[in-house]
């Protein structure tokens, strides 16, 4: 079962004749890295919110972890959201009066399977992850989200996608703001901590330089017609 | 989720502290209205509670019961003795207490009674007076106070305390010539007793008698009594006094046979208007024009009166006048029969007032005040309400960043909708919690001042039902106003999805 399978995927915006997405097919296997490059503005971030089930498609189009999206009901794309996916934003990715931890158990709040795939301890998985991804220090943990640095929000924010285990991790431009050092950095964790959870990862990007760290490299322009059309 | 409410609250902890702050206040107020009103009322109808009728010189009923039972203001004229045993000897009467009042002791109202006070007056559904020490009073040099005054200055058994004149705190003529000494205190009652110096008719006579030396020239005294008394409200009282003095010295000096007989044998006008004459005619001699007309201003039927019983004072210890009369009835149904008689065949005009009556009338009139402050309450917790909601609204627009983020880990729309109802929530319930804490501050403050000056407090404890009413008012209309905003956060997070707007 891919983790992500879709299946000539149409969408337009209301009041909008042209379709901003039109995908023949395109699948992820689980646990496989790609990265979706092309410049902004073609519907990148449309394709990641058909897939996280924010806007609405029809069915038989997309399906997570063989979930068909567009069958479910507004309330159940949103556990299925929390069930089954990891997002990460471009910026600002946390909650500004959590502290890091509880931005990171945020999921499990939510939904009792990432609740369930993520250990006897919620806080303690949330603990490894965040060591793992160099924010071990307990004082860090304990610090109001908006106290940390663009670099280590985006790394709270990558340990949160994590928690749980989900079977697909959404990461929308996660490195724009980032410079060249942490960049290749944050990538390379994030990379690291998807094999560990045997998460895919559809990773967006217009940052070709980042090409050398993924399974797969697919440009947007290729897969989506209705962007060119 | 309870806990992402208070942090999130806690993240705006300054606006928030502010809002909580602001119906706090106004719970206090709508609360304090509330505990006002009913306490004041209790107190009023519980001092009152245990008398049938006041019977007073003719007035309003309002103010013979405010004179009479709380020691606020006066009444008109006296009564005389007469009267007092012409109401007690009427079949439907059980028991009655003479009244008298006009003096002070330190602003406390100090009424002259008979022990009698002790024995029938009751409080508060119907408790009776208790000594917390010593007894009534037995001789003219007694004095039995409230609870409230023991404590306030703190007097005990036997210390002498002098009384003045008048019913202001401002005291212009002390009757420091005539001590009395404590013989007993009573217990408290939450009633105006509590405030209350009560003295024997003998007592409360004897001041007055006293006060009076004869002097040389009784015309100088007069002048410069009546001046100094001019601007108090007892104005009459004084006049009346020095009248009464100085008649007796126009006795003495003139030593007037045929007066004295006149006195005691006629009691119709014209005979009346004869001594004044003779009394005025006598002072015309001493030219001394402010005395002429104080002469003539208080020759009443009551002064004429006191002559006739000026007669035989010196062995019967009646007073000459008193202010009113507590009665009791043997049964509520005589109240008809005792207004009637009173009506048509006392011995002067009277008003007799039931207590429960006179306290309905009294309601009326600050009924208009109670329901200005209610409103004024009202408003002030509907300005309270407004700035929650414009707390919430105000921050939606930057909080849209937040809704998104927990769209992306699996709240709802109705998540957040729930969120915003309870941050409300909790901002109301904070707002009712310190409004309460502030009210009970506010109560153990104005206590003592409310107690000392209107004779009830407010209490620190909450009155349940009505209070508890007006609580759960306050949160349904706090839970209400936040659909408001948590209605418009739904509507936003549905178009918005996980778009961040930057």
């Amino acid at each position: 079962m891919n983790a992500l399978t879709i299946d000539s995927l149409q969408f337009r915006w209301p009041n909008n004749t042209k379709p901003v997405l039109d995908l023949a097919s395109f699948a992820l296997a689980p646990g496989e890295s790609v990265l979706l490059k092309g410049p902004s503005g073609i519907g990148k971030s449309t394709l990641l919110s058909a897939i996280a089930g924010v806007i609405n498609i029809p069915a038989n189009a997309v399906s997570v972890a063989g979930t068909d999206v567009g069958t479910l009901s507004g309330s159940a794309r949103d556990r299925f959201r929390v069930d089954h996916l990891g997002l990460v934003f471009q910026v600002f990715n946390l909650l500004p009066w959590l502290n890091t931890l509880d931005n990171v158990l945020l999921p499990c709040r939510f939904s009792k399977r990432r609740r369930d795939r993520a250990g006897h301890d919620p806080q303690e998985t949330a603990r490894a992850l965040l060591t793992d991804l160099g924010l071990g220090d307990p004082a860090l943990m304990s610090a109001p989200a908006s106290t940390l640095s663009v670099g280590q929000q985006q790394r709270v924010a990558a340990a949160r996608a994590l928690i749980g285990a989900p079977e697909l991790i959404l990461a929308d431009e996660p490195t724009s703001a980032l410079d060249e050092a942490t960049k290749h950095q944050f990538v390379e964790l994030l990379m690291r901590e998807c094999a560990q959870a045997k998460a895919a990862l559809l990773f967006v990007s217009h940052d070709t330089g980042l090409e050398q760290h993924f399974d797969r490299v697919v440009d947007f322009r290729d897969l989506n017609r209705g962007a060119s059309a | 989720m309870i806990s992402l409410g208070i942090q999130s609250l806690w993240n705006r902890r300054f606006v928030v502290l502010l809002t909580v702050f602001s119906i706090a206040l106004s719970v206090a107020l709508i609360l304090g209205v509330e505990r006002l009103r009913s306490q004041a009322r209790l107190a009023f109808a519980n001092s009152a509670s245990g008398i049938d009728l006041i019977v007073a010189p003719r007035g309003n009923d309002v103010q013979i019961l405010m004179a009479t039972v709380f020691g606020v203001g006066s009444t008109g004229s006296g009564l005389n003795w007469d009267t007092f045993e012409y109401v007690s000897d009427l079949p439907q009467t059980a028991w009655a207490v003479p009244i008298m009042m006009g003096d002070n002791h330190r602003g406390y109202p100090v009424i002259g009674t008979s022990t009698a006070y002790f024995e029938h007056f009751r409080h508060s559904n119907g408790q009776e007076l208790r000594f917390a020490s010593g007894h009534a009073f037995e001789n003219a040099h007694d004095a039995v106070i409230g609870a409230e005054i023991a404590a306030e200055f703190g007097y005990a058994l036997g210390t002498e305390i002098i009384n003045a004149h008048g019913s202001g705190s401002v005291a212009f003529h002390q009757h420091d010539e005539a001590p009395f000494s404590i013989s007993g205190v009573l217990a408290p009652t939450g009633t105006a007793v509590d405030r209350m110096v009560l003295i024997s008719l003998d007592g409360f006579d004897a001041l007055h008698q006293d006060e009076a030396p004869v002097q040389s020239d009784p015309f100088e005294a007069l002048g410069s009594e009546a001046a100094r008394s001019a601007p108090t409200s007892d104005h009459d009282h004084a006049e009346h006094d020095e009248h009464a003095q100085d008649t007796h010295e126009g006795h003495a000096e003139a030593d007037h046979d045929e007066h004295e007989h006149d006195a005691r044998e006629d009691h119709d006008e014209a005979d009346h208007d004869a001594h004044a004459h003779d009394t005025h005619e006598e002072h015309s001699d001493a030219d001394h024009s402010k005395h002429e007309h104080d002469a003539h201003k208080d020759h009443t039927k009551a002064d004429h009166d006191d002559h006739a019983d000026h007669a035989h004072e010196e062995h019967e210890p009646e007073p000459e006048q008193i202010n009113a009369i507590y009665v009791g009835l043997k049964s509520a149904s005589g109240i008809l029969g005792v207004q009637r008689a009173l009506n048509e065949t006392a011995p002067e005009p009277l008003s007799a007032v039931m207590p429960n009556v006179a306290l309905l009338q009294l309601w009326s009139i600050t009924g208009t005040a109670e329901g200005a402050l209610r409103i004024m309450a009202a408003a002030v917790a509907v300005a309270g309400m407004v700035g929650m909601v414009v707390m919430l609204s105000a921050a939606l627009e930057s909080r849209r960043r937040e809704f998104a983020i927990l769209r992306s880990v699996g709240a709802t729309p109705g998540t957040i909708f729930g969120l915003i109802v309870l941050e409300a929530v909790l901002v109301t319930l904070g707002g009712l919690a310190l409004g309460l804490a502030l009210l009970t501050i506010g109560a153990l403050v104005a206590d003592p001042v409310l107690s000392a000056n209107f004779g009830f407090r407010m209490g620190a404890a909450l009155s349940l039902p009505r209070e508890g009413l007006l609580i759960l008012a306050v949160f349904c209309f706090g839970f209400l106003a936040s659909l408001l905003p948590a209605l418009r956060v739904y509507r936003m997070t549905l178009a918005d999805g996980l778009t961040m707007r930057l």
